[in-house]
């Protein structure tokens, strides 16, 4: 069965300023979609927006997953209409098991505790996640590279329809970039995941391939295209799509600080 | 000292002291889960109303019974250091009897011996006291039970822990009274040289439920960890004033107390570390972590400091606040339901403190006894 996610006209606001500014895009059982865009573009909003962060308000336009508003749901409900975030700075919650907290998830789907357990012993063993770490407290005392890792974890164990992964690549070492990556790339074929991905950088798209690239830029996508879409940004940069340049303030070009000077 | 209590809606003509002899020697059925739980154990004292009503043998030498009996009774009974204030003269006047668990020097007691106080007369003032002795190079782990009827009485134990050079003396105090019953508590604690106390409270019954504790340490090289757990729904109030006194050098104490209060209840912490002169290379932290978790509850927190030396090393901290938004919104993002995530969040935030109480066997009823609560809530 092909499951449709539908963002249409999108628009959002935090404390007032609006981020995104009429989104549309649509994604297919399977397909991978990447989001692209510099700093400020409005990505990691996008991500917030569709999981029902509290933070932000949604002024106008629709999210479906197969004709199902999500906009009007809380947060937990999404997740189980079969919408998955992969989160760019994972939250520590101490005191709470990987464990406890999926057994809670599936039993509010309907579905046995008893598998949870199992489950996460498979995936654990899929990328190359230490055991150890399951009995941990959610995230605490995790490098940065493990949590995405746990990240990935989850979204083999809850097995939703479509995932967002915002800059899921942050933190993650060449291996288990690609671990993480053909972890995901093998939910796509074998469980018909549609996965909206969202990267600064060009390295997760070189091991998660994408069926369609899409520029964010100023809360808008301002260009779509296929994968050569990403090899483009990659020789020229974000320099070409309007005002994002502005917005990259923030994060300057890294210049190479021993470069001759006199050259 | 009573700031932010409710001592001024206490009417103490509306109770008597019990002077009934106990009605029964068996452990009431309300206390039979908790004792299970503990498992094998190296004794029991069982109080009903503050009276010794039955003790259970022990072996190794270890005593077990009345303090008054004792021949150093009277020397027993002054270890607690009972505090000045009104509570304390009470229940020295009106003291019916206490228990006395002793461990001889250099004995090491592997299983825990517990206490139970069962309070069950309406209408009744109930002064229970209790001494545990620990002495040299000795171990032990006492489980103290304070629970109760659903009678409307006044409860003031004392418990005087004293911890002899290189002892190790854990205690835990589960508290389960009834909630029409009013809890004024102290307990002092000494800790002599090297020696190492950990004490551990779990305070969930009571209406209006107080503890004073003071922990001395006397000794060099003496420790103190001093922890609790409380959450007080409906209208409870629970109310921790802690002293950790440090006189003499190189001594060290931990205190980490966390509450939650739901519905209208209340709860106060107050401590105070004070560091003497000469207690020199004194380490002294204290945390206090609070979770409102309805809109018409409330917690207090005031965490003091008192140093007269400088070579030390001593921190507080406090915080007081709803569940963490973040928290909530990463869970439910795994689809867990808005409520189930709370009830995650709330156990995981008492979780370090209950996986640190001395009798493995009772963290998984106790954690039960905070879900329980959490189930009750009238969001």
């Amino acid at each position: 069965m092909t499951s449709v996610l539908r963002i249409d006209d999108l628009h959002a606001r935090i404390t007032g300023r609006e981020i995104l500014r009429g989104i549309s895009l649509e994604v297919r059982s399977g397909e991978v979609h990447a989001v692209m865009g510099p700093n400020g573009s409005g990505k990691s909003t996008l991500s917030h927006v569709l999981m029902g962060h509290p933070e932000y308000e949604v002024t106008s336009g629709s999210v479906t997953i197969d004709g199902t508003e999500l906009l009007g749901l809380p947060t937990w409900q999404r997740a189980q209409a079969g919408l998955f975030l992969a989160m760019q700075y994972p939250i520590e919650v101490p005191g709470v098991s990987l464990e406890d907290a999926l057994e809670e998830s599936f039993a509010a789907a309907g579905k046995s505790r008893a598998e949870v357990r199992e489950r996460l012993l498979v995936e654990a063993g899929r990328i190359g996640f230490d055991e150890r770490f399951l009995r941990r407290a959610m995230n605490v005392d995790l490098s940065g590279g493990e949590k995405k890792r746990n990240e990935t974890l989850q979204l083999g164990v809850l097995r939703p329809r479509f995932a967002v992964l915002d800059e899921i690549d942050s933190g993650l070492d060449v291996d288990a970039l690609r671990m993480v990556s053909r972890r995901i790339e093998a939910e796509t074929s074998e469980n018909a995941l549609g996965v909206l991905a969202i990267t600064h950088y060009n390295r997760l798209l070189h091991e998660l391939k994408p069926d369609v690239v899409h520029v964010l830029s100023g809360g808008r996508i301002v260009a779509t295209g296929g994968p050569e879409l990403a090899l483009e940004l990659e020789r020229t940069g974000y320099a070409g799509y309007g005002e994002a340049e502005q917005q990259n303030e923030s994060r300057p070009l890294v210049q190479d600080p021993f470069a001759d000077p006199l050259a | 000292m009573w700031r932010y209590s409710r001592i001024n809606d206490l009417d103490l003509e509306e109770f008597t002291p019990v002077a009934d002899a106990p009605s029964t020697t068996t452990v009431p059925p309300a206390v039979q889960g908790l004792l299970e739980a503990v498992g094998e154990r190296a004794g029991l004292v069982l109080c009903m109303n503050g009276r010794i009503a039955a003790v259970e043998a022990v072996g190794r030498g270890v005593e077990l019974g009345s303090a008054c009996e004792a021949a150093d009774g009277e020397e027993l009974l002054g270890r607690a250091d009972a505090p000045s204030d009104a509570f304390g003269h009470l229940n020295a006047a009106f003291l019916t009897d206490a228990v006395l668990v002793r461990v001889p020097a250099g004995v090491a007691v592997e299983r825990p011996v517990v206490v139970v106080h069962w309070v069950d007369a309406d209408g009744g003032a109930v002064f229970p006291h209790t001494v545990v002795q620990a002495g040299e190079a000795s171990e032990v782990t006492v489980v103290d039970v304070m629970a109760s009827a659903d009678v409307r009485a006044l409860v003031a134990p004392v418990v005087a822990l004293d911890a002899h050079p290189a002892a190790n003396l854990r205690y835990l105090n589960v508290q389960e009274l009834g909630t029409r019953v009013w809890q004024l508590a102290y307990q002092g604690s000494r800790v002599d040289r090297d020696a190492t106390l950990h004490s551990s409270m779990v305070a969930l019954g009571g209406e209006y439920a107080r503890v004073r504790a003071d922990s001395r340490l006397v000794g060099q090289g003496g420790t103190s960890n001093l922890l609790a757990v409380y959450f007080g729904d409906a209208h409870q109030m629970h109310d921790f004033r802690t002293m950790q006194d440090h006189d003499a050098p190189k001594t060290t104490s931990d205190l980490l107390f966390k509450g939650a209060v739901e519905d209208t209840a209340e709860s106060v912490y107050t401590g105070l570390i004070r560091v003497k002169k000469g207690a020199a290379g004194t380490r002294a932290f204290q945390t206090n972590r609070n979770l409102v978790l309805s809109d018409g509850a409330a917690a207090n927190s005031v965490p003091n400091l008192e140093i007269e030396e400088n070579d030390v090393s001593c921190s507080h901290a406090s915080a007081v606040g709803p569940i963490d938004e973040e928290q909530r919104y990463y869970l439910e993002a795994r689809g867990i339901p808005t409520e189930a995530a709370e009830r995650l969040i709330t156990l995981g935030f008492f979780d370090d403190v209950l996986e640190r109480v001395p009798v493995p066997g009772l963290r998984a009823p106790l954690r039960d006894a905070v879900a329980a609560k959490l189930d009750r809530r009238q969001s």
